[in-house]
This record gives structure tokens, sequence and C-alpha cells, in this order.
């Protein structure tokens, strides 16, 4: 059992409040792993400090073995390390194929060439149309991004994630805020995902979450409650009683 | 050790001048994000006014600083109203280039209507010369810039901990759209608050005719320290910007006593050592979002 | 589905990126055709060409990367005094030569302050590039002994281009000289932006937090094109200078900055070439304004200023397409004229 993502003692504060509680979590390489808890608990919080845009006050993070914990986000990105955001950062006037194929000229190490026109390398070119084409993003893919229905960028939003290459993926809630009628593609997009990318999902739908994660761990006030199968995540006293207790205050 | 004393007193009145000046910048910045490049329009303008009146009208010179920052307010309370008000949601190119234009329109104007010359106003007697303190010089002038702005630091630090406008305005600072969500009125507290910042800044440019020099081009030449101010002190507190421009004030009087040949750069060069230590200012935000 | 059909439209529009489009050729041709158009304008064309090439300057960090600087004079300033030294001390006397090492120095310059421009808040941002012209203007007028301080720097003259085309009074060498430059310097740059570099440029400005996600290193990037930039700023200054024999504590004005960031807004910036137009418009107001009323021309160009900004470059763009048909509408010479109602719906 390899490790493709672990956190030691990984501890945040924003100055009284305790976000991040001593965290150690586990993820199983070529993993499909859920992190859920109720709203608060500090989900964003861990991507941030996974992915490297906020700095932890305590603890080490190890990507595939590897301490990552003192690397810049670009970094961590090379490194293997992809996010999708909760709310979409897309960039509003650049098309999906330029969107993509920013990511992958950066990953082939092309991103920084200035003496050569964009789009004349084939290896790249070729890439690009087949992640528009997994994305169903083909017929959009010269359309800038802010005239995009919702649906479709967020779909943008994974390939672009996943055109970085990424051994560990992490997604934010994929689902959220797409609309009824474009949600079956983010869920075909997901489930899509290679199986040799670990991927670490942030979700409240509980149907993606059973139907997709083959582990999840539940965080509660920034600590690891409980992390096992689903079947039996489902049966946990401890969490029901933390999703119940929150619908009875509510 | 005279020598010192003196040059840290100057310092300390050119600081304390300096935050009345720079003061209603850093809360316009603070609280609306909005970049006001012309705000030593202001200034000049409550200069022009107060040597005006004491020259011309023969106003005693206490009567015409308030005065001074009365007409100051209500050249802000117009310019927000008509002008500024429409850009609060604009990009900070657009701020950076009306408020250039603005200040550019008001220099020129400045230009034909009061001549290009320094503008020097007749002080009262007792404001001339100095006090002797313990066998130290002290410049009279001086020691009511100090005196005055003091008190006015004083009373802005009450106001803004103690009051209930103040509560306000800190509230609306920290975070307008929570704040407007409690019931308070976030565009009045910001108009009001405006005009007592191009106050502030027209009684600075009445108390630093004598010091800082008065004429047209006032509002392009002190605005780099006025930067430099906001910029370092950050706009979130009172504290922050008083305690930058005392050491920018300080340091510059210093510089140019103990280093006369590269006096001028003494700013420049704690601009920058400042900005690689500290980024984001000294004290913390510079801008709300 | 065979990978032919998904590739086409991926290959199709990657086709058309930096392709030259007849607009470009004929904006080309125009420019040369100016040299025999305005024979006896080419000094005014002269400045227009290097301001437009400190515009294009400007367009690489404002327009492409979203860096609002107030005081680009600094590499502007640099770039005069450069080869104006250069020739009066006899060090380069060759301008093309000159030119090329009064553009390093001031990239250089601008590589040592990128590392205060890309960190800190945009209010710093605007702070320290203030700051460091106002530093250079003071540093100028400090050595006065070296730079001839207010007088600005005398008693130097430049050589003939190459060995072979003097500058004449006329000012046709400059003109041609200057348009050659900035012709060369814009391919150059064109290239640029059509690069992968220049995309992540825009990506930056878009998104940075997006463009920090797929591993671009933005820091590097910025520095990069704030170092670019400099070096084209210093070469608008080194043309100035060469063509004009001047060199005063002028080209580190905080006006000079101010026009400039006023240039590009007129032309628009993200497109290479609003700095040019912009720079052709700036030149006839400066005209127009100079003859109303010469010594008040700050009051006029700050109306523009607060002009262009309260009305929005994007109406103005409207105006601007639609005046030509408005007016052949009012002449009675478009269709749907009618007898010369205009409604003027259009606006």
């Amino acid at each position: 059992m390899t490790l493709a993502l672990e956190t030691i003692g990984l501890d945040k504060r924003f100055g009284g409040l305790h976000v991040t509680c001593d965290l150690a979590l586990k993820v199983e390489a070529g993993a499909r792993h859920a992190l859920i808890g109720p709203n608060g608990a500090g989900k964003t919080t861990v991507i941030n400090l996974l992915t490297g845009v906020l700095t932890p006050d305590a603890g080490r993070i190890l990507l595939e073995g590897r301490d990552i914990t003192a690397l810049p986000v670009h970094r961590r990105v090379r490194a293997g390390l992809a996010r999708t955001f909760q709310i979409n950062q897309l960039y509003p006037e650049l098309t999906p194929l330029e969107t993509i194929g920013l990511a992958v000229s950066e990953r082939l190490g092309h991103g920084a060439d200035w003496w050569r026109r964009r789009g004349t390398r084939a290896e790249v070119n070729e890439e690009i149309a087949s992640h528009l084409a997994h994305f169903r993003l083909t017929d959009v893919c010269d359309e800038r991004t802010v005239t995009l229905p919702y649906g479709k960028q967020r779909l943008l939003e994974i390939a672009v994630a996943i055109a970085c290459g990424p051994r560990v993926l992490l997604l934010d809630e994929p689902a959220a805020g797409v609309p009824e009628s474009e949600r079956h593609d983010i869920l075909a997009a997901v489930a899509s995902l290679p199986r040799d990318v670990t991927v670490l999902l942030i979700e409240h739908d509980m149907d993606l979450v059973f139907s997709f994660a083959d582990r999840i761990s539940v965080l509660v006030n920034g600590a690891l409650l409980v992390e096992d199968t689903p079947e039996r995540i489902a049966r946990d006293p401890q969490v029901r009683a933390v999703y119940l207790g929150e619908a009875h205050d509510a | 050790m005279t020598n010192f004393l003196t040059i840290l007193f100057d310092g300390v009145a050119y600081g304390m001048l300096l935050f009345v000046l720079a003061s209603g910048l850093a809360v316009t910045l603070g609280l609306m994000n909005f970049v006001n490049l012309a705000h030593g329009a202001f200034a000049a303008f409550g200069g022009y006014v107060c040597a005006v009146l004491v020259n011309r009208s023969g106003v005693p010179f206490f009567v015409a600083l308030p005065l001074a920052f009365a007409a100051a307010a209500l050249a802000g309370v117009v310019a927000e109203r008509t002008l500024f008000r429409h850009l609060y949601r604009r990009s900070e190119l657009e701020q950076v280039l009306f408020t250039i234009g603005f200040v550019f329109m008001a220099v020129a104007a400045t230009d034909y209507v009061m001549g290009s010359s320094q503008v020097f106003i007749n002080l009262p007697d007792v404001l001339q010369g100095q006090i002797d303190l313990f066998g130290v010089g002290i410049g009279r002038y001086r020691l009511m810039i100090i005196v005055i702005c003091g008190l006015l630091t004083l009373a802005i630090q009450g106001t803004l901990a103690r009051t209930r406008f103040g509560a306000r305005l800190r509230a609306a600072v920290d975070d307008p759209r929570v704040a407007s969500g409690l019931g308070i009125n976030v565009p009045q507290v910001f108009a009001f608050t405006f005009a007592f910042g191009c106050g502030l800044a027209g009684l600075g440019g009445a108390l630093g005719a004598e010091i800082l020099g008065l004429d047209p081009y006032f509002p392009l030449k002190f605005l780099i320290y006025f930067l430099i101010v906001v910029t370092v002190g950050g706009s979130s507190t009172i504290t922050g910007p008083f305690m930058a421009a005392l050491v920018l004030g300080i340091a510059d009087v210093a510089g140019k006593y103990y280093v006369p040949k590269l006096g001028a750069f003494v700013i420049y060069a704690l601009m920058i050592v400042i900005l690689i230590w500290r980024p984001h200012g000294l004290f913390g935000r510079t801008m709300a979002r | 589905m065979s990978d032919m059909t998904t590739l086409s439209p991926v290959a199709a529009s990657t086709a058309r990126i930096g392709r030259w489009r007849w607009q470009e050729t004929a904006f080309w041709l125009l420019v040369v055709a100016s040299y025999f158009l305005f024979s006896d304008r080419y000094l005014i064309l002269t400045e227009i060409a290097w301001l437009a090439l400190f515009a294009l300057s400007l367009d690489l960090i404002l327009g492409y990367a979203g860096i609002v600087s107030l005081g680009h004079a600094a590499f502007f300033g640099v770039g005069a005094y450069g080869v104006g030294l250069l020739a009066k001390h006899g060090i380069i006397e060759e301008p093309v030569l000159a030119l090329l090492a009064a553009g390093l120095m001031a990239m250089v310059l601008g590589f040592v302050t990128s590392f205060l421009v890309i960190r800190g808040t945009d209010l710093s941002r605007l702070m320290v590039t203030l700051g460091i012209a106002l530093l250079l203007r003071e540093l100028a007028n400090r050595f006065s002994d070296i730079t001839g301080g207010f007088d600005g720097l005398q008693g130097f003259t430049i050589a003939p281009v190459l060995g072979l085309f003097e500058f004449d009074i006329f000012g046709r060498t400059g003109f041609v000289y200057c348009t050659v430059v900035l012709f060369v310097l814009f391919l150059a740059a064109r290239r640029l932006v059509n690069s992968p570099f220049g995309l992540s440029l825009r990506a930056v400005h878009n998104n940075r937090l997006r463009a920090e996600a797929i591993g671009i290193p933005v820091d590097r990037r910025l520095i990069a094109v704030y170092t670019v930039s400099a070096f084209y700023a210093g070469v608008a200054g080194a043309l100035f200078t060469q063509t004009t024999a001047l060199a005063s504590l002028d080209v580190f004005s905080f006006e000079r900055s101010a026009d400039l960031l006023l240039i590009l807004v007129i032309g628009g910036g993200g497109y290479l070439y609003g700095g040019i137009i912009g720079a052709v418009v700036f030149k006839i107001l400066q005209e127009i304004f100079s003859s109303i009323t010469p010594q008040y021309w700050l009051f006029w160009i700050g109306l523009v200023f607060v002009v262009i900004v309260l009305v929005g470059r994007e109406r103005m763009r409207r105006w601007a397409r639609a005046a030509p048909e408005v007016l052949l509408r009012r002449l009675g010479l478009a269709r749907g004229a009618g007898g010369g109602t205009s409604r003027g719906a259009e606006l």
C-alpha cells in the first residue's frame, strides 16, 4: 500500500480559529478518496494547505513520499498535484483551447517559449484536442470562457486540472452550482478519470460520494473524525450524529 | 545632542503634518478601495484658501485654519458626490487615470488663478521664532503643528474607538458588505469620511505652507510622500499611517541634515527597504481586498 | 469518429494564431507611404515613432500582464541619458550600438526593480514605480555635473547611423531610423505575444490563482516581461535623444509616465497596435491644445484623462465607428437617409 498523498500533523490557525487540527490524512495510490464533513469543517482549507495556497503553522505534506511542504504552488503542480476550485477559477477572456493549451505547454516545458508561435507543436495540439474531446468541449473550444454556460465552465475546470498531468487530483465540489441538466456530464467526467490518477474528492452530494468513492474521510471542526469504507461510514453512529445533529440545529 | 533633539523635534513635526495630510487617503483606500491620486489637490486647495484669507482678507491665522478645513471638506463633498462616486467599482487603472486627470486640471487651474510662484502665508507674531526649552531652541511654528496635529490624532483615535460613528466606520472598513448587511449606511459613512479626510488634507495644506512650500504643483510634488505613508502604514488602522508618517518625517529631516548630498534619497531608500522586508506594509493589509 | 475530425477545430484555430491580417499589412504600408506623403512633417512623425515604441513597451506590461506603472519614464530616461552620455564622452559613437547599449542599461534597471514591483499590493506597485522614476530624476538633478542638471545634457552630437546616414535638420534620417527600429522591435513583440509565454502573461492577468494552479511560475514570467518592457522603453528614450539631441530632467517626469498611460488607454492595450494609434491621437491632441492655450496644456490633457474614463473607451469606440455612418446619413449619401434627418440611434 503506497500512499499517494499524506499529511502529518497538519495544523493551521486563523487568529483564534483553529481550522485544521493536527490532521493525519492518508490517501492511497490509485484511490478514489472522498473528504466529507459538515459546513465549516475546513475541507477547502485542507485543499488550500495541500496545494500551497495556504501555509500551515505546523506539519508536513508528502506527495508520493516526497516532502512538498516548502514548495510554492506552481512547483507542487510540477510535482504532480493538481486541483479544481469550488468556484470556477478560469480565465474569462481566454478560450478553452487556450486554457488547456497553456496547461499542456507548461507541463511539457514549453510554457516559457517566447520565440515560437503557439500552436506549432503537433504533440501539444493533439493532446489539447484529446482533452477537449474527452470533456465534450470541442464545439466551444474557440469561445471566450466567460460566455460559456456554467456546466461547460465546470467541465473546463476539471479538464484543465487533468491537462496538468497530475498524479494526484484534488476535486473541490465538482458538481457544486451545476444545473440539473448538466450534472450528468460532470459526473461522467469524474467517473471516467484515469485509474492511475489518485483522486481526492470533496463533496456534499452524498449520491456522488457513495457512487464514486472507495474510501471516505470525515472532517469535523478541522480534525479527522473517522476514515473508512463507504459502507461502514454510512452505518457509523458518530457520523450520523454529526450530520443529523446539524440538521436538528438548522 | 541639542542638534539631535532639534532634528527629532523637527522630524516629529514634519511627520505629524504628513500624517494629517495623508490620513484621508488612507481611509479612502481602506474603506472604498479607491485610489485617489488627486488627494493632494484638496490639501493645496485648503492651503490656498488659508493664504487668501490671511494675506488678502486679513483673517486671523487661527480663524483661517478651520475655514481651510471647511473649504476643503466642502470641495471634497462636491467632488465625491458628482465625480468620484462613479468610480468606486471601476478598475484600478481607471481610478488612477481619472484622479491623475483631476489633479492635472487642478494644478493647471491653480496656476491660472493664483500664479505659479510659491505662496507664503503671513504668520502671526506669536508663531515666529523660537522658544527656549531646557536650552534647546524649539521653533514655535513647529511646536504649534505638533500640538494641533497631536490633538487631531487623539480626537480621531477617540472618535474611532469610542463613538458609534467610529464603530460604524471601522465595521465598514473591515467588510463593507457585512456592514451594509448590518444596516450601516456605507455610502453615507463614506461620503462623510471622505469629506473629513479632504478637510484634514486642506488643514494640512494650510499648516504645511510654511514648512513644505505651497505652489500649484504641490499635489504632484508630495504625491509620493502620501503614497509612501499609506502603503507603508497600511489602511486598516490609524496608528499604522501615524507611525509610518513619523518614521518618514524623522528620516527625511535627519537625512537632509546628516547626509545633505543624498538627503532626499533617504525616503526612497526607506521605501525600498521597507517594501523588501514587508511587502504588505509595516502594519498590515493595505487594500481591503 | 477518427482522430482527424477531432483535430480539425484545434488545427484550424491554431493555424490562425499570429497570422498577418490584411489590416496589419495595410497599416505598415501606410507607415511607409507616410514617408512620401508627409515629407514636410518628418519631425513630428519621428516623435510619433519613438512615442509609439514607448507605448508599445507599456502595452507589454499593462495590456498583457496587467501591471499598472506610474513611472515607466524611469526606463525612458535611462535610455535617453544613456545615449547622450555615450555620445558626449565618445564611448560609443555609432547610434545603433549606442541604442542597444542604452537599452541594455534600462533593461538592467528593469530587472533589478522588477522584484520590488511584482511583490506587494497594487498600491505598493504604484508607489514603487512612481518612486523609482522620481528617484532617478533626483539623481540626475544631484549629479548635475554629469547630467547637466536642470539645463540638460549639453555639448553632444549624434554620429551618422551606421556611419552612413547623417541626421539632417529635416528629420528624414531620424524618421526612417526610428520607424525601422520601431518595426523591428514590433515584430519581436508580436512574436512574443503570440507565443506560449505571451499567452501565459494574459493568463496571469486574467486569473493569477488559476495560473499558479497550472504550474506557471508567475513571478518569473512577470520579471521577464517587465525586463523586456524596460528594454523597449529604454530604446524609445534613446531614439528620442538621438533624434532631438536633447536629454534633460523631464525625461523622468511623472507627466511623461502619466501621458504614456493615457496614450495606451486611448489606443487600447492588449493588441499591440494600441500604442501606435494612441501615439498618433495623442500627438494630434497635443497640436490642437497647443494652438488653444500653450501654457495650460496640463489642464486640457487632464480633461482628456477625465473624459476618457467617464465616457469609457467602449462607448467611444462605438461612437468612432458609428460617426462616419451618421455623417454620411446626414449628407444624404448613405442608404436610408431619406432627406437627411438622422436618428443617431446607433449611438
